[in-house]
């Protein structure tokens, strides 16, 4: 009995220590660490990626301590507005439709979005040669977004997964036919790995700026401006002193700013 | 297969048995104040206790754990702006896994309670009004231990079906034991052996746990007259 | 507090599609689960431990281990085999539905059969020793006694067990399946509102459980008349 009151006692620390916190508050950002190369976990457990070395880069750059937090990439702008974190730096791309929920950085890196499917297949016009079959998509992705919107009126089955990891194991398991995804991801996440072999990406790039946006930038809440302007500051900073570039050659041999 | 990655699932399995311990430390706190309320003669008293055991068991965990890590805190938060608190109020992810999962075998164990509180017989508390004792005398020394008693197999039940629910909380990004496994299987592509492997440890846990309720058990039960068969 | 259900009002045919589909997954779970536990309870409470013991194991790793590790172990573990994909189950396996109603009838065999067997085993002597004096083989015995009587009296245990189910297959909604969790997923993640969709979806499997537990209780009125209290 005493030790059930002791832990129950116990319990109602953590939780108000928790609370007291509050004052000594390093910078919270939410990542989903199931992207490579921008967002992954090492064997040894340990985030790495593009988006977290800039990320890092970036809290140095503005003097604050920060502190990573996963979650599931379609629970990121929830726990943003709910205050769980205060920034996503998680391959989030600026949308119209999202900065209603959300405000935006400038962009810190640009990719269009491809098909992925088993090599040697055609696709001229997606929303004629994709018919009846079925496209996997992350849950809350542009991607999603562009898939329900487009995809499915035209006769296309949308599936949706939580991550997009979940989306290529289905993909090599052929329970899809093919994914809509972002290019980088799709070529160093997937199509360089063993389990890649034998697709590759087909059809047209995807770059409709309605759904694909102006780049991935970082996602902050509503009216905080303030750091918007930090981040932006800090953007700018890493770009002129070569942090950005040294980053960017450990992942990618091409220019991933875009224009 | 890599190494590094069986270390993170049974780094994992620590912050699984933390999450089942303290949820089921706020479990039975609050599974006593239901049955508290719902055999009190206070009509409403009794109608919450009710709702409260009707509505939860009603819902599914994945679902009830959705909603309170989103819901949750959002009301907090909405509240906190009403009083015009500035600042945000932090509910970390454990504390919200634990409250959650507290929440929800909380209404199961009210049952577990009301149901051994109900059935001690009625002879026992005559027995003990007959002796002279005070009400509360009559509650401290005869029902508790005897609900303490009936309830070990509820208790005991409640537990094993907790352990395997503190899965779901891995869709919270809570990095237990079933985060770290789909984790190293999508990143492997080998999700079969990494399941396997949570898989095997659940197991150890709910046997190992079996063994120690079977010993509780028999320690709560010395002098009980066995049935003869 | 503004809540927007304006959202969830306009999706509701979304909703409904769910429902559906969370039904679908529960009756065919439900129905073969039910099938095999009953040859499964026969042979655990088997005298023989070649019969026994294999069911032990079985409904001892079943009850063991998370319903969650066993639906990802059978739709994404068992997909990862080169094998599993060459073979002839595969047009089967590679069906998410099939792989979740598969997870759930496995699932919930295992604790059916522990229901039926445990009620198997606490027959009333007298219904036994009845059937005995009466003459009845052992296959008769069964079939007319021990089995009508040990799944009438699984009728309290099994309603719980059914609930269980309805509320296990929410998680088909992390294996791409749209039941009601999974619709309210998507609505939750589009518009940004996940307090209205998930409330939503609570109030549905609410309603769900309730209709089924006042089944369980007409059930019991009819199956069950024989023990309830005698009113005179």
């Amino acid at each position: 009995m005493k030790k059930l009151f002791l832990l129950f006692g116990a319990l109602l620390c953590s939780l108000a220590s928790g609370a007291a916190m509050a004052e000594d508050k390093p910078l919270r950002i939410g990542i989903e660490a199931a992207y490579p190369p921008f967002a992954y976990k090492t064997p040894e457990g340990k985030l790495a990626g593009f988006d977290y070395d800039i990320g890092n880069a970036l809290c140095e750059e503005m003097k604050v301590k920060c502190q990573w937090i996963e979650q599931e990439f379609d629970g990121l702008i929830p726990a943003l507005k709910v205050r769980k974190i205060d920034a996503v730096i998680s391959s989030m791309s600026i949308t119209d439709e999202r900065k209603k929920s959300v405000d935006f950085s400038k962009k810190y890196y640009y990719t269009p979005g491809r098909l992925v499917m088993k090599a040697g297949s055609e696709v001229k016009d997606p929303l004629v040669d994709l018919k009846g079959k079925k496209v996997g998509v992350q849950r809350a992705t542009i991607f999603d977004r562009y898939a329900t919107d487009v995809f499915a009126p035209a006769g296309i089955e949308v599936v949706r997964y939580a991550s997009q990891e979940e989306v290529f194991l289905d993909l090599v398991a052929g329970r899809i036919d093919a994914s809509l995804a972002d290019a980088v991801s799709i070529q160093f996440g997937f199509l360089q790995t063993d389990a890649g072999k034998g697709f590759a990406t087909v059809g047209p790039a995807f770059t409709d700026r309605k759904y694909f946006g102006e780049g991935i930038g970082v996602a902050v809440r509503k009216g905080d401006t303030a750091l918007v302007e930090k981040f932006n500051a800090a953007i700018d900073a890493i770009r002129a002193n070569g942090k950005y570039q040294q980053i960017a050659k450990k992942y990618f041999d091409f220019d991933i700013y875009g224009e | 297969m890599s190494g590094g990655y069986w270390l993170t699932i049974v780094e994992g399995s620590w912050l699984t048995l933390h999450l089942a311990l303290g949820s089921m430390a706020l479990a039975v706190a609050l599974g006593l104040a239901g049955a508290g309320a719902r055999l009190s003669p206070l009509r409403p008293l009794a109608w919450l206790g009710e709702a409260y055991a009707t509505v939860i068991r009603g819902i599914p965990d994945l679902v009830m754990i959705l909603l309170v890590y989103f819901g949750g805190q959002d009301l907090v938060n909405r509240a906190a702006a009403l009083v015009g608190h500035e600042d945000y109020i932090d509910i970390d992810p454990f504390a919200a896994g634990v409250a959650t999962l507290g929440f929800i075998f909380g209404a199961y164990l009210s049952e577990t309670f009301r149901g051994a509180f109900l059935s001690i017989p009625k002879g026992q508390v005559e027995a003990g009004f007959a002796y002279g004792m005070s009400r509360w005398q009559v509650f401290r020394r005869i029902l508790w231990p005897e609900t303490v008693r009936l309830s070990i197999p509820g208790i005991a039940n409640n537990w094993l079906v907790l352990i395997k629910s503190t899965a779901l909380v891995s869709v919270l990004g809570l990095p237990d034991m079933m985060f770290h496994a789909k984790q190293a299987g999508d990143a492997t592509r080998q999700p079969f052996t990494y399941l396997l492997l949570a898989g095997a440890l659940y197991l150890a846990i709910t046997s190992v746990s079996l063994l120690a309720l079977r010993v509780i058990e028999k320690r709560f039960s010395l002098g009980v007259r066995e049935v003869q068969l | 507090m503004i809540l927007d259900f304006s959202v969830i009002w306009e999706n509701l045919p979304q909703f409904l599609h769910g429902v559906g589909v969370t039904l679908q997954l529960l009756f065919v779970s439900l129905a073969v689960g039910f099938v095999w536990a009953v040859p499964l309870a026969l042979m655990r409470v088997s005298g023989s431990p070649w019969l026994n013991l294999p069911v032990w194991f079985y409904t001892y790793v079943i009850r063991g281990t998370p319903m969650l590790v066993q639906l990802f172990l059978l739709y994404y573990g068992v997909a990862q085999f080169e094998a599993v994909r060459a073979s002839l189950f595969w047009p089967w396996l590679s069906d998410a539905t099939f792989c979740a109603c598969l997870a759930f009838a496995i699932n919930t065999s295992g604790y059916t059969a522990e229901i039926i067997a445990g009620c198997l085993k606490t027959t009333p002597p007298g219904e036994i020793e009845a059937a005995r004096a009466a003459g009845m083989s052992r296959l008769q015995m069964y079939r007319r006694i021990l089995l009508p009587s040990a799944l009438r009296r699984a009728l309290p245990q099994y309603s719980n067990e059914v609930v269980m189910m309805l509320h296990a297959t929410s998680m088909a909604s992390l294996v791409t399946l749209a039941d009601i969790t999974g619709v309210a997923r998507t609505i939750s993640a589009q518009y940004f509102l996940p307090f209205e969709a998930y409330l939503t979806a609570g109030a549905f499997y609410l309603v769900l459980t309730f209709l089924l537990l006042q089944l369980f209780k007409a059930a019991e009125r009819r199956w069950l008349a024989h023990l309830r209290p005698q009113r005179r």
